[in-house]
């Protein structure tokens, strides 16, 4: 336990997933803020998606959990100092987001200056003959959309 | 920083979070189209969430737990403005009044950034994000159906004339107002009602309805010193009806 580091323990919550994408980890989806490792004591430090997301705690549980299985006690902070956007998402996130269907979140940047979001990249045919169906979706975190090409309605996980 | 000021702006603002979030969640299996039954509860969910937050924070300043105060306070306990405890009507009224309500919103957060109460200042930037879906979710429809059929038009007109008097109430200054902003915890009421009547004019000039001169409007104000409407006692009872049984439950 004395060895080990901030690199250490970020690798080993890489096993720790989004409960509701099963392929995206908690550090990929950017909710993992800060890991700090001081004497025998190591302090995560997350934030949330979305401000009512009710994973949070599950998420929280599972980073304590797996911690514990390689015996190691952690403290979880819930924070937001460094408030989550969709830009925090990691480049290798974002492919994972895609493999599994949801359209990845474009850069959040752009919502300033659009008041609609009218299109998004389909996940399957990746064209963007695509409509916005509805700003909220199954989770708060996505978005409906409707591809004109495919037929079918997709998600995409919301820039913010 | 005059926390007694601090509390009363969380309080106001949390509350009318935790109402209004009930109220959209009365929606939850009963929207017009399934689109809205989802928007709605994910506004529900979203404004809950954020009255958490907000709960949250009245805690660290010493007050009680959050479910304490959400499910064990009586009607005139609470601080929220009377518009947002007003039962849903018709789909038209909620439309009206989730427009009304989050473009003000959106602006408080907006505002809020800056405030001196830096835990405030640092949620205000998260919520203010996810308030662009609630505003682009009302001004989409409110363009849409009030530019629509003779039928779509005259209904939300109805619910906007009928509305705008308690959405006034939004804006009731507290008797700590003075202390809010120059302690620069918050711009004020004021100057947040400014704001709210340009945007609120910029959105409805953009449809067939219709603005009252704003100097014809009295404002309903009242429920921010605990002076509520007779809607609110029973949404409080069903709200806390399951916590009630059994108060001391782990979930």
């Amino acid at each position: 336990m004395a060895s080990l580091n901030e690199h250490d323990i970020l690798a080993l919550l890489e096993e720790v997933k989004d409960p509701e994408i099963p392929v995206l980890s908690l550090i990929d989806l950017g909710v993992i803020r800060k890991v700090e490792v001081n004497d025998q004591k190591v302090k995560v430090e997350m934030t949330p998606t979305f401000v009512g997301c009710p994973a949070m705690d599950y998420m929280k549980n599972d980073v304590i959990d797996v911690l514990k299985k390689q015996g190691i006690e952690a403290e979880v902070e819930i924070s937001f100092k460094t408030p989550w956007s969709s830009d925090l998402i990691s480049e290798k996130g974002k492919a994972a987001l895609k493999k599994f269907g949801l359209a990845p979140p474009p850069d959040s940047k752009i919502f300033t200056d659009l008041e609609i979001l009218e299109s998004a990249i389909c996940p399957r045919c990746e064209r963007d003959n695509t409509e916005l169906k509805n700003p909220f979706g199954p989770t708060l975190c996505r978005a409906i959309y409707y591809c004109h090409d495919c037929k079918e309605a997709f998600e995409q996980f919301k820039p913010v | 920083m005059n926390t007694e000021a601090l509390k009363e702006l969380l309080y106001k603002m949390a509350d009318d979070q935790l109402i209004l979030g009930h109220r959209n969640s009365e929606w939850t299996g009963f929207g017009p189209i399934l689109e809205e039954d989802i928007a709605f509860s994910s506004m529900a969910q979203d404004k809950i969430g954020h009255s958490l937050a907000l709960y949250t924070f009245l805690e660290e300043l010493g007050e009680q737990d959050p479910d304490t105060v959400a499910f064990t306070r009586h009607a005139s306990q609470f601080h929220n403005c009377t518009l947002v405890e007003l039962p849903n009507g018709e789909y038209d009224f909620s439309l009206i009044r989730h427009f009304l309500y989050d473009t003000a919103e959106a602006l408080r957060f907006e505002s809020l950034r800056q405030s001196s109460f830096e835990p405030l200042a640092q949620v205000a930037t998260k919520i203010r994000g996810e308030l662009r879906y609630h505003t682009m979710h009302a001004n989409t429809w409110v363009k849409q159906l009030g530019s629509a059929t003779t039928e779509s038009i005259h209904r939300l007109q109805k619910s906007l004339d009928y509305a705008l008097p308690y959405a006034l109430g939004i804006f009731e200054p507290s008797p700590l107002e003075h202390d809010i902003i120059k302690d620069g915890i918050f711009v004020g009421e004021e100057a947040l009602k400014s704001q709210w009547m340009k945007k609120v004019e910029e959105v409805i000039s953009q449809t067939k309805l219709r603005l009252p001169a704003w100097d014809t409007l009295t404002a309903m104000n009242g429920g921010r010193v605990g002076k509520h409407t007779e809607y609110l006692q029973p949404l409080l009872d069903e709200m806390s009806e399951v916590f009630k049984i059994d108060p001391t439950a782990e979930w």
